[in-house]
């Protein structure tokens, strides 16, 4: 496990807000824990390498990447391997380039397609010369920096490449991971759909799956939307309920591929509901939002443009709500195991295994619940989109 | 914000929408669409044999009503033939008392009507007799009394010096 976190220390990855503080937290506990260590500067500098291993770690397993790798080692050479299969790169750079990420040897390599070179550089691929050069920022006057890809003790503090992007439209680890979750959807969904034909009662996995369903029509669609318009509805509801729930729980697994904790995920999900919404937007919608009925004037003409904002806040804080559980979910859970290798001690590391094994089953429900808490805002905003006017 | 601005993966965004898209796509046609029919039918069938079953229960519940009633009504009727029956006994008893009274007062008056009569005649009778008694009384004395001379001039006399010449 130790050359198992070693390995991704070739990444450099920055630190996110809430790993940074919780590194603050790890630095607090060993400390404490040190202290009481006779060996406690041994501990305190061999402590720092792993902190920023497992910080490292926990950055790249939050993030998305263009090979499918299920778990890596170093070999007694100190050879960096990759148990895994590449994914096909797509670019739009003056034409269509496709190729396979192996030749970007997870961002070692440089990738040669009709004369373009690229290069990943922090999980996103640029255009370099033959070399790989990554060219950064040439317009930051302190900090002119000419680094070669592979370099490992970059210094550079909020450096972007100035090397130009190109459209990546690539078939990455979760895009990869989306495809299957819809397809296991689809499989599941169609096979209980079929059992139907056959007698009116669920049977097999149906029976688990028919009370959710229910669940999702009578508890979070019709009481929100109202008995006469949720069918209309149902489908997107049933959907991101189902596809948001089972790539958590999914995510949960040591195969851990992580897809809800990526903004871009959740803001096509909430650009969903919002474009819902807004097309299904009636009349008295529209009236509450530019000329708020029941106050004077000159409140209206102040209502407006607040209310109009808040059309695009509502989608805003589901997106961001999805993505900031998720993702603290899963640096918390990674932390605490990554305490187990600071620790290395008595107390420590079987707390740390009580901590994860505990937090891991609030993951579950954190699971569910913030699937239930998208469909039901979603259907909230729905309905307050199609509500008739009660005055 | 910033380092969610530069992780914001354009492409991962398009495969997610047009993926999630499809999947909704399709699972609305092969999956949803099916399921939520069944189990509407299913509910609708549910919701018709329970409200078949509640109509039953109404049914059976309106022919123990009927029954009931029936029985209540044919109780009153019995109950009212009886009081008429007894009405209409008390009051032929009463009517024949009635006149049965009526009759004998007129039976009593009638019978003292003819004792009266009967008592008028006898009366009427007895003075006839008494009279005819009276005369032939009065006709044998005077037979006796004129038989002599003497005392037909004293009778004479006495009748004279009765009457007072005025």
């Amino acid at each position: 496990m130790h050359q198992f976190l070693r390995t991704h220390s070739c990444s450099d990855m920055r630190y996110s807000f809430v790993s940074r503080n919780l590194v603050a937290v790890f630095i607090m506990i060993t400390g404490f824990v040190s202290a009481q260590n006779h060996e406690g500067e041994e501990v305190e500098s061999g402590a720092h390498d792993l902190k920023t291993e497992i910080k490292e770690y926990i950055d790249h397993h939050l993030l998305d990447s263009h090979d499918f790798t299920l778990f890596s080692y170093t070999t007694d050479e100190g050879e960096h391997k990759n148990i895994g299969f590449p994914l096909p790169v797509i670019l739009w750079d003056n034409g269509l380039k496709v190729f396979s990420s192996a030749q970007l040897e997870h961002g070692e390599g440089v990738a040669e397609v009709d004369g373009n070179y690229y290069t990943l550089y922090h999980n996103k691929i640029y255009k370099t010369d033959a070399e790989g050069t990554i060219n950064f920022g040439s317009h930051h006057d302190e900090e002119v920096h000419s680094e070669d890809a592979f370099g490992e003790n970059l210094v550079v503090e909020d450096a972007h490449p100035s090397n130009e992007k190109p459209l990546d439209l690539s078939i990455t680890k979760n895009v990869v991971f989306i495809a299957l979750v819809g397809l296991l959807m689809f499989l599941m969904f169609r096979s209980v759909a079929a059992n139907y034909k056959k007698s009116n009662m669920p049977k097999g996995f149906g029976r688990a799956l028919e009370p959710l369903v229910i669940f999702v029509r009578d508890e979070i669609a019709i009481p929100n939307i109202g008995e006469h318009k949720y069918k209309k509805y149902m489908s997107y509801l049933l959907t991101v309920f189902f596809f948001v729930w089972i790539i958590n729980l999914l995510g949960l697994t040591p195969l851990g591929v992580n897809v809800t904790n990526n903004i871009a995920v959740t803001f096509a999900l909430a650009l969903i509901t919002y474009l819902i919404t807004t097309f299904s937007g009636n009349k008295n919608y529209w009236k509450h939002i530019f000329w708020m009925p029941g106050v004077p004037v000159p409140m209206k003409i102040i209502l407006a443009p607040i209310e109009l904002l808040g059309t695009f806040i509502k989608p805003f804080s589901l997106m961001i709500r999805l993505y900031a559980n998720i993702t603290a979910g899963h640096v918390v859970l990674m932390s605490i195991i990554g305490l187990m290798f600071i620790f290395k001690n008595w107390i420590g590391s079987p707390l740390s295994f009580v901590l994860a094994f505990t937090l891991s089953l609030l993951e579950l429900l954190v699971a569910a619940l913030q699937a239930y808490i998208f469909t039901m805002l979603s259907a909230l905003y729905f309905g307050m989109a199609t509500e008739e006017d009660h005055h | 914000m910033e380092k969610l601005l530069e992780q914001f993966s354009l492409g991962l965004f398009v495969w997610q929408l047009i993926l999630f898209i499809g999947l909704l796509l399709l699972l609305r046609k092969f999956a949803w669409k099916p399921i939520l029919n069944a189990v509407e039918k299913r509910e609708e069938g549910i919701k018709g044999a329970l409200e078949a079953a509640e109509a039953a229960k109404k049914e059976m519940q309106n022919v123990t009503a009927d029954s009931e009633k029936l029985l209540k009504e044919a109780r009153a009727e019995r109950d009212t033939l009886l009081k008429e029956a007894r009405e209409i006994k008390e009051g032929i008893i009463s009517e024949a008392k009635e006149q049965a009274q009526v009759e004998g007062d007129k039976m009593i008056k009638q019978a003292q009507a003819t004792i009266e009569a009967e008592k008028k005649a006898a009366v009427a009778d007895i003075k006839a007799q008494v009279a005819n008694l009276s005369v032939e009384i009065a006709e044998k004395v005077i037979k006796e009394e004129l038989s002599n001379k003497d005392k037909q001039l004293k009778l004479v006399d006495d009748m004279l010096g009765d009457i007072k010449l005025n």
